[in-house]
């Protein structure tokens, strides 16, 4: 199919929306000069520094252990929402209901969830100490809004491996625990990882939800970059953040790899 | 206890399915005899998927009975039914090798891994599969993973194999090999074989026995033979071989009026207006007057490579007529028809 | 009654699927139900309540809020907050057009790369929805800022004074959006490109000469679901849209968003935040609403 130059151009022109200023962030990670963005020459030393920043570093714990707690959490919920789900005897239009309202938090503004959060969490206070804003509420929160992007990924896997393998599973003598254990699991599991991963990078690079609801003791990697950004950037925060974008592509291309793989083997 | 093995006949009895108000099988019953190669054939949505999905345990009839012999398979979860099915995309489970594939069944009953081991060399060996035991399914052709699924059914040793069209995904070519094939390794292992087609030719060359059905009845029961010589009503007769229906009207001693004339039939329809039919390769077009022949005009012809396909105007209708590659006839010319007594059907409607 | 359902080959019953259905949906539901919905409801009923002198809640239900959140006070009105709005609906109105006219031809030029690249490159169109929003900004601030080859370009046309950069500005905040934005638009279009049939779009240029119509009607009917759910999930996560224009447009270029942040993290006035994110809840259901009724199945979600 021939395309026209105007759509190259185009096309051209969005991607370098996309990725231009990422990659500026990048170069000046490297440069040398500390104020203003005439080249100074190229140097690893922000990188460096980085990793003897304690306010950083205390961040990247707290950001962390926030993904893996959540990622865990919402993996669990989100593969069983799913599963269930499908088991549910609905009619069409329940189905599609049901549905909706699963995928309705994936689309639901980011600033929405964290000022309904907000104030939630100072309604719940009066009941529990746990509700202070901190590591538990940042927790929760990122539960909220990684559970749907889990459910809905392994929820097209389910339904792409589809019910003929059941059938078959059960025509060859299986019972339940076996047909899920040998033939179900074992393909559901990619979807299960990709689930996973979306998760855990969201909850890395959430940064509404987090601000909202966290606390002086549970500032994470993008509210530090917020409060620099707002303070005045140092170049240690264009490392960081060429850091983070690297372990986003990653992590993303890494799912769409496990998707490829998937579908073709060997 | 007698030693004389008992025949497992599969009996099905008035069987009724409905999908919400959509009725899909409408009191089906037929016994098929146990070792009989029989097709279930028709178009989609007559209920032949249903009847065999019925037969193998993923959905329940409405009412109505299945027996084997005489166990009484609806009261059998699928996984205990003695039945093993092909299914139409295969399914086969592309997280495990061919090797283990074909030992799932065996596997899933607990047999030893000796037995299984020895089992799956043999079945791999008469489906020809043993160069591909370590492959993954994605790895084979479409003709091999056929083959993966059908030995992956065998191999249980079934009392009945359900076979769901487990040729529409394979290229002409390969189908008629595959055809062979399974008629082949039904006689060496003697299981009843019930196939689900919308194939008339396939369903032809392959059955001992052929159901035709058609919205959730069967419409005609009987030998590939019988259906393609003498189908009885005006669907079979339509959809296996696209016989010429010809509108009629019942006059006195054995005869009938149609647009194009009066013919002589072979025997007294049982209805006052009704259908007769012929097949386009059992009408003679002659260049020349016949006695008794019907005067018609050629209008259309198509090469066919070993026969002529003419379409032709006699009486306000068009006959497909179908002649020798030798036998040329150009578009408008005049011919005779002769619709021989033996070969112009009664049908029922 | 008396229907014996099967369920994936086993036997089974209407209320055995139920109950292991609901049991297995059980703990997400619960979470969903505790942590999404009811902090909804909390913040709906919010909406509707008043602060005492010294700025504590009263949860005695009000519908002043409404008139005070479109600028009546006990100070009289002003335009402030209605201003706020319209910008916010310009902001968004303007983003997700420009979305969709670079969208479009992106789509497009997805759509015809050979197929093993697609995915590659729908990747690449995802990835930037998953880095934070803040590092991405940010990069548009140092991108236009003083001495760098934007900002030189318009010193040089005189648009900006030498040594100025081009933030904070109404302009950076409309870029940075659309480049913010643009995945969620470039998604769901080219789920629905990709299914194009082209033979309709060859009968259309048979048909109609212009190549106008022929867009028009051969390729514009056909991925009209997808426009709708581009639209949809472009427009309606740009009016709840803050970060964007809290660093790139300066203290003056206030959107709702802003105004939502300050009210509900400064703790002045959670009530007002409340109302204008009950507002937002509506736009949200409605554009939803809209996207499952036209938008059919190309409401792609990110996966």
């Amino acid at each position: 199919m021939k395309q026209s130059p105007w759509i190259v151009t185009v096309a051209m022109l969005g991607l370098a929306l996309l990725y231009v200023p990422l990659l500026v962030v990048a170069v000046m990670s490297f440069n040398a000069t500390r104020h203003g963005q005439t080249w100074g020459g190229f140097t690893f030393d922000w990188y460096l520094r980085l990793f003897s920043n304690g306010d950083i570093g205390a961040a990247f714990m707290n950001s962390m252990l926030v993904a893996f707690a959540s990622t865990l959490i919402a993996t669990l919920l989100g593969t069983l929402l799913a599963i269930g789900m499908r088991r549910l005897p609905l009619r069409p239009r329940g189905r599609l209901t049901a549905d909706v309202l699963m995928n309705l938090p994936t689309v639901t503004p980011d600033i929405l969830l964290a000022a309904a959060l907000v104030v939630a969490f100072g309604v719940f206070r009066q009941f529990s100490g746990m509700f202070s804003p901190g590591l538990t509420t940042l927790i929760i929160g990122h539960v909220t809004f990684e559970i749907s992007f889990v459910a809905v990924v392994v929820a097209s896997r389910l339904q792409a491996i589809g019910r003929e393998q059941f059938e078959a599973a059960r025509d060859l003598y299986a019972s339940t625990w076996v047909a899920w254990w040998k033939v179900i699991l074992p393909q559901l599991a990619p979807g299960i990882v990709a689930g996973a991963l979306l998760a855990f990078t969201l909850s890395l690079d959430d940064f509404v939800v987090s601000f909202f609801i966290s606390g002086p003791s549970s500032t994470t990697l993008p509210i530090i970059i917020y409060a620099s950004v707002k303070r005045g950037v140092t170049p240690e925060i264009h490392a960081l953040s060429t850091l983070m974008v690297l372990a986003t592509m990653v992590i993303i291309l890494g799912l769409v790899f496990l998707e490829r793989r998937r579908a073709e083997p060997g | 206890m007698t030693a004389a093995p008992q025949p497992l006949d599969l009996s099905i009895v008035s069987v009724s399915k409905a999908f919400g108000s959509q009725k899909v099988l409408e009191g089906i019953s037929v016994t098929i005899p146990d070792g009989q190669f029989t097709t279930l054939l028709g178009a989609s949505g007559c209920g032949k998927t249903t009847l065999l999905r019925i037969i193998a345990g993923f959905e329940v009839p409405d009412s109505g009975s299945v027996h084997l012999g005489k166990q009484d398979l609806l009261a059998l979860p699928s996984h205990k039914r003695p039945v093993n099915t092909v299914f139409q995309s295969y399914a086969l489970f592309p997280h495990l090798r061919v090797y283990d594939n074909v030992a799932f069944g065996l596997r899933s009953r607990k047999v030893a891994e000796a037995d299984v081991t020895r089992r799956v060399k043999e079945i791999c060996e008469v489906l020809r599969l043993s160069e591909f035991t370590q492959r993954y399914p994605q790895q084979l052709s479409g003709g091999q993973r056929q083959r993966v699924a059908l030995g992956r059914a065998l191999i249980n040793e079934p009392e009945v194999l359900l076979l769901d069209e487990p040729l529409s995904a394979l290229d002409a070519a390969l189908r008629h090999d595959v055809q062979v094939e399974l008629k082949r390794i039904q006689r060496r292992y003697d299981i009843t074989f019930i196939l689900v087609t919308h194939d008339q030719d396939e369903a032809i060359a392959v059955s001992d026995r052929i159901l035709v059905m058609n919205k959730g009845r069967i419409e005609q029961d009987g030998t590939p033979e019988q259906v393609y010589e003498r189908p009885e009503t005006r669907f079979v007769a339509d959809f296996i071989g696209g016989a010429n229906l010809i509108d009629a009207e019942r006059l006195d001693g054995n005869r009938v009026r149609t647009k194009f004339g009066e013919l002589p039939v072979s025997c007294t329809p049982t209805w006052v207006k009704g259908t007769v039919a012929i097949r386009p390769e059992d009408i003679e077009a002659r260049t020349a007057a016949v006695p008794g022949g019907i005067p018609a005009t050629v209008s259309e012809r198509l090469f066919r490579g070993d026969h002529w396909e003419l379409q032709v105007q006699a009486g306000g209708t068009t006959l497909r007529v179908v002649t020798d590659p030798d036998e040329v006839h150009q578009s408008g010319q005049a011919v005779w028809l002769e619709l021989p007594l033996d070969d112009l059907l009664v049908l029922r409607d | 009654m008396g229907q014996r359902p099967i369920f994936d080959g086993a036997p089974t019953s209407t209320s055995r699927l139920w109950t292991s259905g609901l049991a297995l949906i059980g703990g997400g539901a619960l979470w969903l139900f505790a942590f999404l919905l009811l902090p909804m409801v909390v913040l709906a009923v919010l909406a509707f309540a008043q602060r005492d002198e010294y700025g504590e809640i009263i949860w005695v239900l009000t519908t002043d809020n409404i008139w005070r959140v479109l600028g009546h006070s006990s100070l009289g009105w002003t335009a402030d907050n209605l201003r706020i709005i319209v910008r916010s609906v310009e902001v968004a109105g303007a983003t997700t057009l420009m979305c969709l006219l670079i969208g479009l031809p992106l789509a497009f030029w997805m759509a015809g790369r050979p197929r093993h690249e697609r995915a590659l490159w729908m990747a690449l169109i995802m990835v930037p929805t998953c880095i934070n929003l803040v590092i991405r900004t940010y990069a548009w601030m140092l991108m236009f800022g003083n001495n760098l080859p934007p900002a030189w370009m318009a010193q040089w046309l005189g648009i900006l004074l030498p040594g100025e950069g081009l933030y904070p500005s109404g302009f950076a905040v409309y870029i940075g959006m659309i480049s913010c934005m643009l995945p969620f638009t470039v998604l769901p279009l080219y789920t629905s490109v990709e299914r194009l049939d082209w033979n309709i779009v060859e009968a259309a240029r048979d048909l109609y000469a212009g190549p106008w119509r022929t867009f028009r009607h051969g390729v514009l009917s056909q991925i009209m679901p997808g426009v709708v759910a581009a639209v949809v999930l472009t427009a309606v996560p740009s009016l709840g849209m803050y970060v964007v224009s809290d660093l790139l447009g300066g203290a003056k270029f206030m959107l709702i968003g802003n105004y939502m942040q300050v009210q509900m993290t400064g703790s002045s006035d959670p009530p007002m935040a409340a109302m204008v994110g009950l507002a937002l809840i509506i736009v949200c259901l409605v554009g939803l609403a809209a996207m499952y009724r036209f938008g059919g199945k190309a409401s792609g979600s990110p996966l």
